[in-house]
């Protein structure tokens, strides 16, 4: 029976969605499920880790894992994978995990497959499911190396409770003399985030068509008036009309909310490729060639500038009722 | 202070795509420095112009084409580039890459290393930390702002909900977010500069680096799934009304 390791994810003691994810993905595939949880909260969080499948959870509360960035997780993952020989390393392709899942792969010389939406158990090894250009095709990637190291996108699985309870494993920090040297100095919040956009249930992203940072507002309202939160495109995000916190799309956040409203958002892979798995999409765009309105469940054509706070009133006025 | 920027040349990625016999991505048409590592030149040129003493150098790894990307990034005001190119590392996987990147970095002895956050094409963003893991230097990822004094390099890493403060001596490598700046375009000086600036030319044999199995074998090349066309309608001034009903109807409102 394989040995699967899923790499949990803490940040400030907070355990990061995507590590229930891929536990739901691990117990899909099969195996000896175990969690590699370091930090703060380690051993806390066995007992949520445990009803989403994991049967063991190797755990270290060191702060020095919270003090420096992956070094410190490097040195200790790859002590832990030399004396328990998984098979399979699951990590999510986040901006946390993919700096440990990075210098592991290296330090062990087995490399990795990252970014993929899926993995299959296929002939006593994985494959990985890679998107290729954007998104437009999929390559499926066969591992050779063991471990097979493999860094899954957010939100392509479905987290899911399966009951059970995760045996502790308390295991000791095994930290080079020379990787304490990226020191985490100070946590900046900038804003107060009314909904968490990977979380929110409703969506409104706007685009180039928004024509200016100055009307972002407009979708603030309606997100508002919805109870949602607000993402953008990347060509806003790098002209600089909104922070990069709210982009959505292959280099930005992946979603999937009950809802999502695009505005003035033409629908290049790089962005489809992130908010795709949306139950419903909702397009308003001034071309009526834009491929968003190709996949939207609704398309508009017409001028986000008019409709989005002519929507909000009407929102408002129904929810008044 | 010497600083290093890696830089790739990417398919244009508004050009067709098109795959090799081995299903990987085909790099023989059109090419583009990848935008990414433009915010990349750019910060090391901010970098140098507030040392007012510090060298950048480009280092790449691709075919003969990528010549053409890394005069680009020559153009905007690096001094000078290294330009790996060799007939084996055609499909290299990204260990592979890192491996090579590091050696002729290594020969540099540089006090810091620049990347982007991911390549616009690969977008695996696992160069970068194996690159930082085989140099034995710290990483310092997603900067929006990078603040050097002396040998310490201190940064400002983006996150969900604002930043993070992150700092380490030199040497170290960084990767850079949009944030950093808008990057400069190329002057005719720059251009006419960069015509005569060193582009050294390494082999896999000058490095001493042999290309192991690469990581992952690809075993076939699919459509993604699409999902299907709903409704498009004309603003005819019942937009919003329908608009209503849709989220009424999946219980939104």
């Amino acid at each position: 029976m394989a040995k699967i390791w899923i790499y949990a994810e803490l940040t400030g003691g907070e355990l990061a969605p995507i590590s229930l994810e891929l536990l739901a993905k691990a117990r899909a595939l099969g195996g000896e499920i175990e969690a590699v949880a370091l930090g703060k909260g380690a051993e806390a969080s066995a007992a949520t880790l445990g009803k989403h499948g994991a049967k063991k959870v190797l755990a270290c509360d060191d702060e020095v894992f919270d003090k420096y960035l992956a070094q410190p997780a490097t040195d200790t993952m790859e002590a832990l994978v030399k004396a328990n020989s998984p098979d399979l390393i699951l990590f999510g392709f986040t901006s946390e995990s993919r700096e440990v899942a990075g210098r592991l792969s290296a330090r062990l010389g087995v490399g990795q497959v990252s970014s993929a939406l899926d993995v299959e158990a296929a002939g006593g090894g994985f494959v990985a499911k890679v998107p290729y250009f954007g998104g437009a095709k999929v390559a499926r990637m066969k591992l050779n190396n063991k471990p097979a190291i493999v860094l899954v996108r957010p939100k392509s699985f479905e987290a899911a409770e399966s009951g059970g309870t995760a045996k502790v494993e308390k295991v000791t920090a095994t930290v080079g003399a020379d990787s304490k040297r990226a020191k985490l100095v100070e946590r900046v919040a900038e804003k107060g985030e009314k909904v968490k956009l990977e979380d929110a249930m409703i969506i409104v992203s706007g685009g180039r068509g928004m024509q200016g940072p100055e009307n972002f507002p407009l979708l603030e309202a309606l997100a508002d008036a919805l109870g949602g939160a607000v993402g953008a495109s990347r060509a806003v995000v790098d002209a600089g009309w909104v922070p990069y916190s709210m982009q959505v799309g292959q280099t930005g956040k992946a979603v999937r909310p009950n809802v999502y409203i695009a505005a003035g958002i033409s629908g290049a892979m790089q962005h489809t490729v992130g908010m795709k798995g949306s139950k419903v999409i909702i397009a308003i765009n001034k071309d009526a060639e834009a491929p968003i309105l190709k996949m939207a469940d609704l398309g508009v054509v017409g001028d986000a500038l008019k409709i989005v706070p002519k929507l909000t009133e009407a929102i408002k006025a129904k929810k008044g009722k | 202070m010497k600083i290093v920027v890696t830089v790739k040349q990417i398919p244009d990625p508004n050009g067709a795509h098109k795959l090799t016999a081995d299903n990987r991505m085909a790099r023989d048409g059109e090419v583009v420095l990848d935008p990414g590592d433009e915010y990349g030149i750019e910060a090391a040129l901010r970098i140098k112009e507030a040392s007012g003493d510090a060298e950048v150098v480009l280092v790449s790894m691709g075919p003969a084409k990528a010549a053409d990307a890394i005069r680009k990034g020559l153009s905007m005001g690096a001094d000078r580039a290294i330009h790996v190119n060799d007939d084996a590392l055609a499909g290299a996987d990204a260990l592979t890459t890192a491996q090579v990147l590091a050696a002729a970095i290594k020969a540099e002895s540089p006090d810091l290393v620049i990347s982007g956050t991911e390549s616009t094409d690969g977008s695996t963003g696992m160069v970068p930390p194996m690159l930082a893991e085989l140099l034995g230097f710290p990483q310092l990822t997603f900067a929006k702002n990078v603040e050097v004094s002396g040998n310490t390099v201190k940064i400002q890493r983006q996150t969900d909900v604002g930043y993070d403060v992150v700092e380490a001596d030199t040497p170290a490598l960084i990767t850079v977010t949009a944030g950093v700046g808008e990057p400069r375009y190329a002057s005719l000086k720059g251009i006419m500069a960069a015509r005569s600036k060193e582009v050294k030319k390494v082999g896999l044999g000058d490095l001493g680096v042999t290309p192991g199995k690469p990581a992952e074998e690809v075993l076939d090349v699919v459509d993604a799934e699409q999902r299907k066309a709903g409704e498009v309608i004309e603003d005819d001034g019942t937009a919003v009304d329908k608009i209503v009903a849709l989220l009424v109807k999946v219980k939104a409102v």
